[in-house]
């Protein structure tokens, strides 16, 4: 007999299976994935979690007998009152005899299974058509930047420390009692001394004594290096995490009626994937949702996508609330603050100056950055309707994106087009070079 | 049991932790009473034990160490993996595999107790019924299964390789929805030796080369000639035959040599589990049995205290638990508790008989011999034989069977038979034929080739109690086999009595590599 420990025997051996399956019911997981972030928050789109896709593309027929139909005999445990001859009502819904176990699988609606949270992000920023390169830099891992972290001994010459590296070679060269120079020299100075008198004056043996004491620290010098190989340092580099603050958050939404559910899907995600980036470059990121009709108000997240209110649209008022809040909450000396606003583009005409006055002159300075996307529907995208011109607050805000760099505008109609309403944020923060080549 | 109680001076061991030395003192102490005490035969053991991961990759891949790959297991995979973790299903604690030397799994995570447990149950009571029970020995090659296997994964990874992962995948999902058409049912075709197979399939594809002649053709025909017609072609097909991959590789017009091969492993290791199908009750009523009698020894001679005792009786009336008909956890008949009441009724039998059972069972009650008796039961029967065999009025009124009829054109059940007089054989003839794998699965036959036409294949069903295939699985599956086929396929179901059709499935194929 054997024991075999393969306990220690790599695992994941069905890494590979269970990425062929997620290969082939790849539609399928999307649409669940994309069903399941309706029910996420924003803050948890990059958690794993379960998701239900239907059993179409992934089920394994085989030849089977119905479960209905026939004629069917059963045998059963744990009779207790019947009798011979009995006649049993067909239990509801069930075909076959005990009915509990002729439907089984029947009931499940789907099939159910837990997704890692890389994979969850990879189909969620597939489902955005992100360019590959800022895909990694969201499903990887943390950045990294080079820190000095004191000395090694070994390293590329280019980060010799040429002071420690001296330091340590005069310690040593102390230590062994190199002889320096200026001991040399004081005992060549007395030999050319001796050396000069007439040789009477001599005394005896002086001079060789001399000549045999420069010999030995001339050897001594030549065996005590002046720069050993021991003595080199290195200025040592370690990763770090990039230097993290925090970051806040502003999501505004108009929720007036016009707002329809796919505009605020397409709002939704678009506040998720900047919250996703955010989180890449911030260590902390909170999140603030102020939602308005003709006035505003701060809610919860839940509140904010599924209330509606009924209201006109006065676009100022949410940055006031905002405003107030940051006053209240985030010092823009201690916190980055990032604004994202999704509107449909209404906005009462008298509001816009207003609007424009207050985001140039105070909130835009206080922020990193400033996103706006108009949501549209879908099938707009397809006609730009001749005779519509853009809308109220986009003329407006064509202005104030003219002045400022750090002002993005951006029209939506599907879920594709959201990324490349942050694509210019990340260019600029050195996120993704040549994301959009 | 004559055995002489020796108690032993000291445990093999107090509390839940285990060391490697410690596994082979259990084992050498559970070999003892095995081999000595109950004379079971084995193949030799190679015990493994590993991590719950490794567990959850085992399960997803058929309980095999080393499978090839496809997206079915990868489902298996997440399905399992998401129960597991979410706490809903627990991991089984040993995974056995038929083959020489037979290879069990044991979980790092079981206790000392459950360690013991499981060498008795699978190191021992399967191993001796995987060595002996005959549908084993007739179906399975135990010493080639792991090579075979082996050879499996590196041919479809190579074929992956040359033809595309899409189009191999293509084939194994067709080959694997006809999998349970892929076993010969009757010892015909014997699969004793894989590696010998193939030469002598060629061999005899070359004989009927040599007797074929042309010149029978030429012959003048009397009118009876269409008929004669069919029966020659049938013949020379092999039809009617119900191994549809089997037919499929030999005969199948548009499959490539890698495709055949593909499909010839699908249907090989269908046949290697076709026995662990037909003998779930009977194997794993074997295993639980002896790893019952060999726990209560180990106790009685003092080499288990009382406390791992009472642990292991905990696991295993869970294990033997059969919840009744109206209870909600009850999912049909549980193959532990039927077979092992089953035998441990037989051994009362043997030992302890009533009037009863010497009028059922006069071969063996009273006789005594308990382990010459369930040996030869666990050699020579299946499911189905073993329980119209074995199943006692006793165990009857035990568990309170009952026959419910579900008649299509009634409208209502009829209780057909109670735990009575009248009723035992009844029961006894439906639960065996329940766990007959014949009646359960439909009786599908290829019939016929239209190879004067458009090649259509013809399969029958057979339908002998009015219960029609399920019409969407049956699609799909047919749509399968149409695109091996390459051609159309016919299934007709036909009512077993007076063949009268009752249905028709016809599906065009699609092209195989898209």
């Amino acid at each position: 007999m054997h024991i075999i420990d393969r306990r220690l025997n790599p695992g994941g051996k069905s890494l590979v299976n269970r990425q062929r399956f997620l290969r082939r019911a790849r539609s399928a997981v999307q649409q669940a994935v994309r069903r399941s972030l309706s029910e996420r928050s924003i803050t948890d789109v990059d958690k794993e979690g379960q998701v239900t896709i239907p059993h179409e593309g992934i089920g394994e027929p085989t030849l089977r007998r119905s479960a209905s139909g026939g004629n069917r005999e059963r045998i059963f445990p744990g009779n207790q009152d019947f009798l011979e001859g009995d006649r049993i009502k067909r239990p509801q819904g069930g075909a076959g005899g005990g009915g509990s176990q002729a439907g089984e699988g029947d009931g499940e609606d789907g099939f159910r299974f837990v997704l890692s949270r890389e994979e969850f992000l990879e189909l969620f920023l597939d489902d955005l058509e992100l360019p590959d390169l800022a895909k990694r830099k969201l499903t990887g891992e943390e950045s990294f930047t080079l820190r000095r972290a004191g000395f090694t001994t070994a390293g590329s010459p280019a980060n010799l420390s040429v002071p420690r590296t001296m330091q340590r070679a005069l310690s040593r060269r102390i230590a062994l009692q190199r002889p320096g120079r200026a001991e040399l020299e004081r005992v060549e100075a007395e030999i050319a001394r001796l050396e000069a008198l007439p040789p009477g004056e001599r005394k005896r043996g002086e001079l060789e004594a001399l000549i045999a004491e420069r010999e030995r620290l001339l050897r001594r010098r030549a065996l005590v290096a002046f720069i050993d190989p021991v003595d080199l340092r290195y200025r040592r580099f370690a990763p770090t995490p990039r230097p993290t603050a925090q970051a806040v958050m502003f999501c505004l939404m108009d929720v007036s009626g016009s707002m329809n559910e796919h505009m605020k899907d397409l709002a939704k995600r678009f506040f998720a994937l900047l919250h996703l980036f955010l989180t890449r470059s911030y260590r902390t990121v909170e999140l603030v949702f102020i939602h308005h009709t003709d006035r505003a108000a701060e809610v919860d997240e839940d509140t904010f996508f599924h209330s509606t209110v009924t209201g006109g649209t006065l676009v100022s008022t949410a940055l006031e609330e905002m405003l107030s809040v940051v006053s209240a909450r985030y010092n823009p000396e201690d916190w980055n603050i990032y604004v994202a606003q999704a509107s449909d583009g209404d906005n009462l005409a008298r509001d816009n100056e207003k609007t424009i006055a207050m985001l140039r002159e105070r909130i835009l300075p206080l922020c990193q950055y400033y996103a706006y996307i108009e949501v549209g529907s879908d099938t707009a995208a397809l006609a730009a309707i001749p005779g519509m011109g853009p809308s109220d607050l986009w003329a407006a805000y064509e202005d104030v994106a003219a002045a400022c760099p750090h002002f993005a505008m951006r029209k939506v109609h599907h879920r594709r087009e959201i990324y490349p309403v942050l694509h210019e944020l990340f260019r600029k923060r050195g996120l993704a070079e040549g994301a959009g080549a | 049991m004559a055995a002489v109680i020796t108690r032993a001076e000291a445990p093999l061991f107090t509390g839940s932790e285990w060391d490697f030395p410690m596994i082979q003192r259990i084992y050498d102490a559970v070999e003892r009473i095995a081999l000595g005490e109950l004379e079971l035969e084995v193949y030799p053991n190679q015990i493994e034990v590993i991590s719950a991961e490794q567990m959850l990759d085992a399960y997803s891949s058929t309980g095999m160490p080393l499978f090839y790959k496809h997206w079915s297991f990868g489902k298996q995979f997440v399905a399992n993996e998401m129960l597991y973790r979410k706490g809903l299903r627990g991991l089984a604690y040993e995974l056995v595999i038929n083959s020489d030397p037979c290879i069990s799994y044991i979980m790092q995570e079981n206790s000392a107790t459950m360690q013991t447990l499981v060498i008795a149950h699978a190191a021992f009571g399967h191993n001796h019924f995987f060595r002996n029970n005959y549908a084993f020995r007739q179906w399975t090659d135990a010493e080639g299964i792991l090579p075979y296997l082996d050879f499996a994964r590196n041919f479809i990874a190579a074929c992956e390789e040359r033809h595309g992962q899409q189009a191999v995948e293509r084939v194994l999902d067709c080959a694997h929805a006809l999998m349970h058409q892929g076993v010969h049912r009757h010892p015909r075709v014997r699969a004793r030796d894989l590696a010998a197979e193939a030469a002598r399939e060629a061999e005899r594809e070359r004989y009927r080369e040599t007797i074929y002649d042309d010149l029978w053709r030429t012959l003048p025909t009397g009118p009876a000639a269409p008929l004669v017609q069919a029966d020659e072609r049938r013949r020379a097909l092999n039809l009617p035959q119900e191994n549809v991959l089997y037919f499929l590789e030999k005969t199948g017009p548009r499959l490539e040599p890698w495709q055949r091969e593909i499909l010839r492993i699908v249907r090989l290791i269908a046949q290697y589990f076709y026995p662990q199908r037909q003998t779930k009750v009977m194997n794993e009523g074997c295993a639980t049995w002896c790893h019952y009698r060999i726990m209560t020894r180990l106790h009685e001679t003092g080499q288990i205290t009382d406390g791992a005792f009472l642990e292991f009786l905990q696991s295993h009336t869970g294990v033997v638990l059969q919840p009744n008909y109206d209870e909600p956890h009850f999912s049909g008949f549980n193959p532990y508790a039927l077979g092992f009441g089953i035998m441990q009724d037989m051994a009362r039998i043997c030992t302890d008989p009533t009037e009863e059972d010497r009028e059922w069972f006069p071969d063996f009650a009273g006789k005594g011999d308990v382990i010459g008796v369930l040996k030869d039961a666990w050699a020579n029967y299946r499911d189905e034989s073993f329980i119209a065999q074995f199943l006692s009025p006793r165990l009857i009124r035990h568990w309170r069977l009952f026959q419910v009829l579900d008649q299509e054109d009634a409208s209502e059940l009829e209780v057909a038979a109670i735990h009575d007089e009248r009723g035992y054989r009844r029961i006894r003839r439906a639960l065996a034929r329940d766990h007959d794998l014949g009646r359960q699965e439909p009786d599908i036959q290829i019939v016929d080739v239209d190879l004067a036409g458009d090649r259509a294949l013809v399969l029958e069903h057979l339908v002998g109690d009015g219960i029609l295939l399920d019409q969407g699985d049956t699609r799909s599956v047919l749509q399968s086999l149409a695109d091996l086929w390459g051609y159309e396929v016919r299934l007709h179901e036909l009512d077993a009595r007076d063949r009268r059709p009752l249905r028709t499935h016809t599906l065009k194929p699609r092209p195989l590599s898209a």
